[in-house]
């Protein structure tokens, strides 16, 4: 069973990146695929606020209207902010940690493939008979049969597809960083982006399968007549609505904590200050955690659950802002007193922290149950999330692609477009959702695909779509700034930001075993210690020796690809193109189980030409 | 014979040896978080739609106390006949893991054949998934354990066949640990379900 390959398995192009295990080049899968749904999520946004720039308008019309709503809210969850996440935390943690790679290189490419082949079965819908229709909640009765299209089949089943890959890429993380810490790397040394992914990982697990249940008793109503949600049968709507927020509302901390994270790494950077209060901030990010699972039915406040119920979710929701106040205060200690550079990656993390200010604001606002009986279902709540989830999570992953581009890819991205990109979308973003706040408390309602003329909304719906505009043209920008970073000839070095944790201590980008030598860590921000002490790199922990890595495979693909064909099986009725996409899936989990995958070594000599 | 030339290499613990061992094991103990997830969310329903038989039958009309207790007396023999696979692993000893594995696969045949003849017997009295939501819970939530029945049997069958080639090593050690503790866990999974389903279901009159 020894008999290891001695060399690293010659693939190239396209081959390579649909067989590769390697967590830095999948990190660069889940970015292209998660991209391309933003750009797609984002076109569609584009479309529903040019059909509410003017009242009474029929740019697209209420059928398209109700899809475009849907497909907006699914694709920018489901499969453009998680699958950006998942890239940073791919490209990230096992450097953070010193490690060589994840705990299942197998399964992360696994989970990478099951996501894209989910999102791609989600958004074939478009061209086969239509978008989802449902809401991106996909209600009961509403998302049954009699009152919605076929396009909430594919719903149903790209996202259970799409829902597995994600489950199965948390575990890997929770291992990974349980397992794999570099020798001295104690839980609190750990940098914050990599405890946030180890909150996160922790959220994903106990979150997803709630809704991997929902899905599928969503399914069995839809597809084998069952009666989960036909109250004409003894069913029940409201278990919709419990399943679908036991998921959904830790799952707004599996968003949100990462960017936390990635805040906490690049403000310390720029501030050249040691992150403040880090103890209080480990326990906030593990709080946050807990209390997202406590709070969901806060999303069903005017379901009528009862007084009591609301009380209580309504007091669990508003101990949320004691931790997260920590939090902001911590960022703004760190920043006091500090050497601070506006570089573009830090223009995203300070723009972040009013921003997201507002959006927990008005979260507590939610949180009183009477108000919310006000501004439930009305364009408040769209600006409150969208402050949360666009001003939180989507300007901290800009801040991490700015900060990390370079050891993703070896190029720095440029800093002029970056400035340009961060301010165009920034004022876009507080154009567009500030105006939304007082729509919704004129009384404005979400979902609905038109307004009359002279109830004092066409000003704001009008500012807000110019808005909508000035973020177009920042998400232009930074697609521009990607090309002109690919074309340019600049290489990064290896330490562009003089940063303090790991993955700084190895070249950009880094080698296919990122650790030469595993390093030996004697704190908190391990490479900065080593740099205030004089030392060039970090202390090795182990000599040097041959590597062993995991051979890569082309098994994860054609398993999703099984699922995928197994899908539309399922929405057609066509049991046999089921059992076909089945038996492939089958066939690639046996073939997995039965051949151990010995992997190869990367020897010793190759490891030091690298070196020199 | 191989079993003597591995007892002499394989350490103590064959299946935590390896880092590789190690996050198997640390990471199928989460993936059972996940599963108790699933099937927690899959009680509430049925604990919610379990009255809900809309003129359909009943759990009072349908369940059958000997046919459930001959079932759950197969499950449970064989989740310690797994508990023998282990010991044997701890002992080294290749040939006895394979022994009790093939008696636990056949109990577990045991109790799929009944819960198939179960579900048969009760569509023919016409409880089905469409009768009523306490049709539909019923069938998802048993169905759901029986479909982990039937992939335990498939993997741990598997497992068999490919260890009598690759024999007991720190590589394969780590799966027969593995398929132990997921036929545990479905075992623990039956035993909520002999209580709220079936036993509940009989004793319990209307609930709620």
């Amino acid at each position: 069973m020894s008999a290891h390959a001695s060399h690293a398995p010659k693939r190239s192009g396209l081959w390579d990146w649909l067989t590769t295990v390697d967590h830095k080049k999948i990190a660069i899968l889940y970015l292209i695929a998660g991209g391309i749904f933003f750009l797609a999520g984002g076109f569609e946004a584009l479309l529903i606020r040019l059909q509410l720039m003017y009242p009474e308008s029929s740019v697209v019309g209420a059928k398209t209207f109700n899809e475009l709503i849907t497909m907006h809210g699914t694709t920018m969850i489901f499969l453009a902010a998680m699958p950006i996440i998942f890239a940073l935390m791919n490209a990230v943690v096992p450097l953070q940690i010193g490690a060589r790679d994840v705990a299942f290189p197998f399964v992360n490419s696994l989970g990478f493939w099951l996501f894209f082949f989910g999102g791609v079965l989600l958004n074939t819908s478009w061209f086969l008979g239509g978008a989802p229709d449902a809401g991106w909640t996909s209600y009961t009765t509403l998302a049954l049969n009699q009152f919605s299209g076929h396009g909430v089949d594919f719903y149903v089943l790209g996202l259970q597809i799409a829902g597995i890959g994600t489950l199965i890429g948390g575990i890997n993380f929770l291992v990974t960083i349980i397992n794999m810490r570099a020798p001295g790397m104690t839980f609190m040394r750990m940098p914050m982006f990599t405890w946030s992914a180890f909150v996160t990982s922790g959220l994903i697990l106990f979150a997803f399968p709630a809704i991997t249940v929902g899905l599928v008793l969503l399914m069995f109503d839809r597809l084998f007549g069952g009666n989960f949600f036909n109250p004409d049968a003894g069913g029940n709507v409201v278990i919709w609505e419990h399943l679908f927020w036991i998921f959904g509302h830790p799952e707004v901390y599996i968003l949100i904590l990462p960017a936390f994270g990635v805040i906490s790494e690049v403000i310390s950077t720029f501030a050249r200050k040691r992150l403040f209060g880090y103890s209080s901030m480990v326990f906030a990010t593990a709080l946050i955690g807990f209390l997202g699972f406590m709070v969901w039915a806060h999303h069903m406040f005017t379901t009528g659950l009862g007084a009591i119920a609301n009380t209580l979710f309504g007091l669990a929701t508003m101990l949320i802002a004691v931790p997260t106040g920590i939090k902001i205060f911590n960022w703004l200690l760190t920043m006091w007193g500090g050497q601070i550079r506006f570089t573009s990656a830090n223009l995203w993390a300070v723009g972040f922290i009013p921003t997201f200010t507002i959006g927990g604001m008005t979260g507590v606002m939610l949180a009183i149950p009477p108000a919310d009986y006000q501004y439930h279902d009305s364009y408040f709540v769209v600006a409150h999330f969208h402050y949360v989830i666009v001003g939180g999570l989507i300007f901290g992953l800009f801040a991490g692609l700015h900060y990390w581009w370079p050891k993703m890819f070896g190029k720095m991205l440029n800093e002029t477009l970056g400035k340009w990109n961060f301010w165009t979308f920034f004022i876009g973003f507080h154009l567009t959702f500030f105006p939304q706040h007082f729509l919704g408390l004129m009384g404005m309602p979400r979902r609905v695909f038109t307004y009359l003329k002279d109830q004092n909304l066409d000003f704001g719906n009008f500012i807000s779509t110019i808005g909508a505009f000035g973020m177009t043209i920042g998400t232009i920008l930074f697609v521009v700034n990607i090309i002109v970073t690919a074309n340019s000839s600049k290489r990064a070095p290896a330490d562009p930001w003089d940063g303090r944790t790991l993955e700084w201590s190895i070249p950009s980008p880094p080698p296919e075993y990122n650790f030469a030598q595993t390093p030996l860590v004697r704190g908190l921000d391990a490479f900065w210690i080593e740099k205030v002490a004089g030392n060039k790199g970090m202390t090795p922990a182990e000599p040097l020796g041959d590597i062993h890595m995991p051979s890569p495979s082309f098994l994860p693909f054609m398993m999703s690809v099984g699922l995928f064909i197994a899908g539309y099986g399922f929405m057609y009725h066509n049991y046999v193109v089921v059992v076909i996409g089945l038996l492939v899936t089958f066939a690639c989990m046996f073939l997995r189980s039965v051949n151990d995958d010995p992997g190869y070594h990367i020897h010793e000599d190759e490891i030091e030409e690298v070196k020199a | 014979m191989a079993t003597h030339h591995a007892n002499a290499v394989l350490p103590d613990e064959p299946e935590k040896a390896t880092l590789e061992g190690k996050n198997k094991l640390l990471g199928f103990w989460l993936f059972l978080g996940g599963e108790t997830v699933l099937f927690g969310s899959l009680f509430a329903t049925f604990i919610a739609l379990r009255d809900q038989a809309n003129g359909g039958p009943t759990s009072q009309e349908l369940f059958d106390m000997p046919l459930v207790a001959a079932a759950t007396l197969l499950l449970l023999t064989s989740s310690m006949t797994a508990v023998m696979a282990t010991l044997a692993l701890h002992k080294k000893n290749l040939k006895q893991i394979q022994v009790w594995l093939t008696i636990t696969v056949i109990l577990g045949l045991g109790f799929l054949g009944l819960e198939i003849y179960e579900f048969m017997h009760y569509v023919h009295e016409g409880h089905k998934i469409s009768t009523s939501a306490f049709g539909s819970s019923f069938y998802t939530l048993v169905g759901f354990h029986g479909g982990h029945v039937a992939f335990g049997i498939l993997w741990i069958i598997l497992l068999q066949v490919s260890a009598t080639k690759k024999g007991l090593t720190v590589v394969t050690a780590p799966k027969f640990y593995l398929a132990s503790l997921y036929w545990h866990f479905i075992d623990v999974v039956w035993v909520f379900i002999f209580t709220v389903v079936y036993l509940m279901g009989m004793i319990g009159g209307k609930v709620g």
